[in-house]
């Protein structure tokens, strides 16, 4: 108990981020089974930060109503975003999220009630480890339920070929804005726990950058199960920690290992550390297809 | 009347590619769909499923006006098809592909399903059989585990069979079903197909070698240049002068 | 009203940066379809290159110019053989694609800050002379801008030039527009593909020096600002086109100094062109100049 004790004392701020990066991939996770490539889940977290953190402490809400209002109202946003924005694919759905991302930082920073540039302070600080941690635990439990329920085989299926399952009778427009909906509100979830971890929230904290780690974190856990992204969030949340654990100190370094990790993932693992957990349903396939599954 | 094409029209721009398409198909019936390349085959299948809107008439299946649905809601009401150029979902295993079918009918909504921890085992296992079952009947049951995009040309085609029956429907469209097979291949899809239409089930399909349409079909629509030459029995176009004579001035224009 | 003018003459000239780093941008997703996101680290080594070579080889800017942004094309074709060769027969190349250049662009910022530090860093004074013309009372231009908009008009001409003249460029826009027919007519497409990577990212590199002269500052993280300026662009013009890169290049450019001019504060600077981004992706996400692509049925 007294080694977990202080082991919390020196890595605590590490593991709460693990927590809430982890929560944040997996809010993505949920759009990249439709295949819909989302830049907006950071702003999403940043929408949820500041409901919760203004609710707290200009509105004087109690933690839990804030909270849930930090999930609701990004899930709101993502319904208006999304009636427009999901019609396009691609990269075309990656710039628009992008360009909402970028209006919502702006916004942040404009905004009296945000506290413009400085940012919101004085957020109480009330989030604690377990309540990440539980959180995670749920939006793990519910991504996995989410795979094998009728909205995760339509997602997969909107992902592999959206005209072949519109014949196979799923509602394409729906089911994405469902996963649009939802991978919003997990991100406003993580977003209003970092609020009240941190006295303080800044529109700098969820910016383009974030948004492209959250894709990193998929990338490189693997996008096929719920322990993917969670796996990629916490290597490379970690990974400054460990590299300095072993004696490499220099930003620098720390940076290009950074991108290599993505690049040896997305040469030679399609399907990132996760499927190196998973081997055995592979194994069945054809040789070339083991090491296809993209 | 089963299925009844009223008058459908759908032009492209300046290209008129279907005008007045007029024919009914019967409960149970193995309806052939012919006509030379470009002939407006395809065109009505996709306006038939609800990838296009027609520019003009109607569709109806069992009484429903099928013309204004979205596709989706074509797929619910029975309707299912393949694809001419083959459309399976290619990073999943076969399995995948036929589960992925399934899931859509057995049910299994989300909110329900979180609640209701590992019970759900044993109706996973259900449909997992079931989906095997499925795969067996188009030949494909010892590739359950090979992803879509490493089968042959013919599985695949088989594999999109399969996935279209297993959202178990009760009109199939099948476009061009067995182009590219081995002749012994083509003959279990066609023995399939007869066992599906003799359970009920009508079937409407493309194909252009004459005598697998010959050998199958109970009835046949000719199609040429967006307009139906005749409607009939296999014995009847076989003997129909214009029929010959599309085909042949066809065969003249690629020589 | 002076004041205005002043800031149309100032947008114009930073407008012609983006477009010349949008070019580069463009010019790679119109021949593979896929987002470059290293461009914008290219950029960036480009321009500190270029100041290294002026400031400790002590080179003369007119031929550390040429230099850097041959070695910017260098990197380009380091880009084109680690980052997307590779992956070019995958299935999903279009994501793994952008996936492997956010990769490399991180290897690339790591690489800026390993050699050239953290620090914001400017041309050695007297890199280039300056002067300055009056143009009304209090309207100004200066010989810098001049040379920048010059360079970036002399690139702009020679590479339409190449495109439309010469056999390689032929060929690349053979490759553009159906790589499968291009590879039936003999073309080279890996090697055409390689040298559309030079080019862009040599593009690029240009553009980085030219920024650095222009705000006479450059840093590790100088890409960052323009990245998602030159997205913006593209989409703006319409992804693949040139000329619609040049011209939403400008139209940004203007489009922030204006919003500055009239709103009083930077701040709303970007927020005005994301806004049109977003509303030229709803209404036509083909880009101003863009050509709309058939849709499969
Ligand atoms: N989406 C579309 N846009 C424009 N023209 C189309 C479209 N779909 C089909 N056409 C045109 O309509 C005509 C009919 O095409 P369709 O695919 O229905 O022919 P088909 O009878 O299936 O031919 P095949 O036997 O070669 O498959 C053709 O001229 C085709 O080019
Ligand atoms: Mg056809």
């Amino acid at each position: 108990m007294e080694h977990l004790v202080q082991f919390y004392a020196i890595y605590g701020s590490l593991i709460n981020f693990i927590g809430l990066n982890a929560l944040l991939a997996l809010s993505l996770n949920v759009t990249l089974a439709a295949g819909m490539l989302s830049l907006g889940n950071a702003a999403f977290a940043a929408l949820g930060a500041y409901t919760a953190g203004i609710l707290t402490v200009h509105y004087h809400l109690p933690f839990i109503p804030a909270i849930a209002a930090g999930a609701i109202l990004p899930g709101l946003a993502a319904v208006v975003l999304g009636l427009p924005v999901l019609r396009l694919k691609g990269v075309f759905l990656a710039m628009a999220t992008l360009a909402f991302g970028e209006v919502v930082r702006i916004a942040a920073v404009n905004l009296e009630i945000t506290g413009g540039a400085e940012g919101l302070t004085g957020i109480p600080n009330v989030t604690n480890v377990w309540m990440i941690y539980l959180a995670l635990a749920l939006a793990a439990y519910f991504v996995a339920v989410l795979r094998r329920s009728q909205l995760g085989w339509g997602l997969l299926s909107i992902r592999e070929d959206e005209t072949a399952a519109a014949c196979l009778g799923i509602p394409i427009f729906r089911y994405k804005l469902l996963a649009f909906v939802i991978g919003a509100m997990l991100a406003g979830l993580a977003g209003a726990l970092y609020a009240h971890l941190n006295y303080l929230i800044t529109p700098r904290d969820y910016g383009f950058f974030i948004a492209v780690d959250l894709l990193i974190y998929n990338i490189v856990g693997g996008t096929r199960a719920w322990y993917g992204p969670v796996m990629g969030a916490a290597l490379l949340t970690a990974l400054p920690e460990i590299l300095r654990g072993i004696g490499v100190a220099a930003g620098p370094i720390r940076m290009g290992v950074n991108g290599l990790i993505l690049l040896l993932v997305i040469l030679f693992l399609p399907n990132g550390l996760a499927s190196l957990i998973n081997r055995p349903r592979a194994v069945t396939a054809t040789p070339e297809a083991s090491g296809q599954r993209a | 009347m089963n299925l009844k094409v009223d008058t459908i029209s759908q032009h492209f721009g300046g290209l008129q590619a279907l005008s007045s398409v007029s024919f009914e198909v019967a409960p149970g019936a193995i309806h052939g769909l012919i006509g030379p390349n470009g002939a407006g085959k395809t065109t009505l299948i996709n306006i038939l499923s609800g990838l296009y809107r027609p520019s003009g008439g109607r569709v109806y299946y069992r009484q429903k006006a099928l013309h204004r649905l979205r596709p989706h809601q074509i797929a619910n009401l029975g309707v299912a098809r393949t694809f001419q150029n083959i459309r399976l979902f290619p990073s999943m295993t076969c399995l995948e592909n036929v589960q992925a079918a399934q899931h859509l009918i057995a049910g299994r909504p989300l909110l329900p399903q979180l609640l209701r921890l590992p019970a759900a085992g044993k109706e996973d296992r259900d449909l997992e059989a079931k989906a095997r079952a499925t795969l067996g009947r188009v030949g494909l049951d010892g590739k359950a585990a090979w992803l879509a995009k490493n089968l042959s040309y013919g599985e695949r085609r088989r594999l999109e069979i399969a996935r279209a029956l297993a959202a178990n429907p009760t009109l199939v469209l099948l476009d061009e079903p067995v182009a590219g097979m081995r002749r012994n291949e083509a003959a279990q899809v066609a023995d399939l197909v007869r066992a599906l239409a003799a359970g009920g089930m009508t079937i409407l399909l493309i194909e252009h070698n004459m005598a697998f349409v010959m050998a199958l079909c109970t009835m046949i629509t000719v199609l040429n240049f967006g307009q139906v030459i005749t409607t009939g029995r296999p014995e009847e176009i076989r003997s129909h002068r214009e029929v010959i004579e599309a085909y042949l001035g066809r065969e003249k224009s690629h020589a | 009203m002076n004041l205005f003018a002043q800031q149309l003459i100032n947008g114009l000239f930073i407008g012609s940066v983006y477009g010349l780093f949008a070019v580069g941008y463009t010019l790679v997703f119109g021949v593979l379809d896929i987002l470059n996101l290293a461009h914008a680290a290219v950029f960036t080594l480009g321009g500190l290159s270029a100041l290294w070579l002026a400031q400790h080889a002590g080179w003369s800017i007119w031929i550390a110019f040429p230099a850097a942004t041959m070695l910017a094309g260098l990197l380009g074709l380091l880009l084109n053989a680690v980052a997307f060769a590779p992956l070019r027969h995958r299935s999903d190349s279009q994501f793994s694609g952008l996936i492997s250049s956010i990769a490399m662009a991180i290897v690339f910022e790591a690489l800026s800050l390993g050699l050239f530090g953290a620090r914001a860093v400017r041309f050695p004074a007297g890199t280039v002379k300056v002067h300055i013309w009056q143009l009304g009372p209090s309207v100004t231009i200066t010989s810098l801008q001049v040379s920048i908009v010059a360079v970036v008009v002399l690139l702009m001409v020679a590479l339409t030039l190449f495109l439309k003249r010469s056999r390689a460029g032929k060929a690349i826009r053979a490759v553009a527009e159906n790589e499968r027919a291009a590879l039936l007519l003999g073309i080279d497409v890996r090697g055409i593909i390689a040298f559309t990577f030079f080019i862009s990212s040599a593009l690029g590199g240009a553009a980085g020096i030219l920024y650095g002269l222009y705000f006479d500052s450059l840093g590790p993280d100088m890409g960052r600002s323009i990245e998602l300026k030159g997205l913006a662009v593209i989409i703006l013009g319409g992804m693949g086109s040139i000329p619609g890169a040049i011209l939403g290049g400008l139209a940004f450019g203007l489009s922030e100094v204006l919003t500055v001019a009239i709103s009083g504060t930077s701040n709303l600077r970007d927020a005005v062109a994301f806004m049109v981004l977003f509303a030229i992706l709803l209404l036509r996400p083909s880009g101003l100049l863009g050509r709309a692509r058939m849709r499969e049925a």
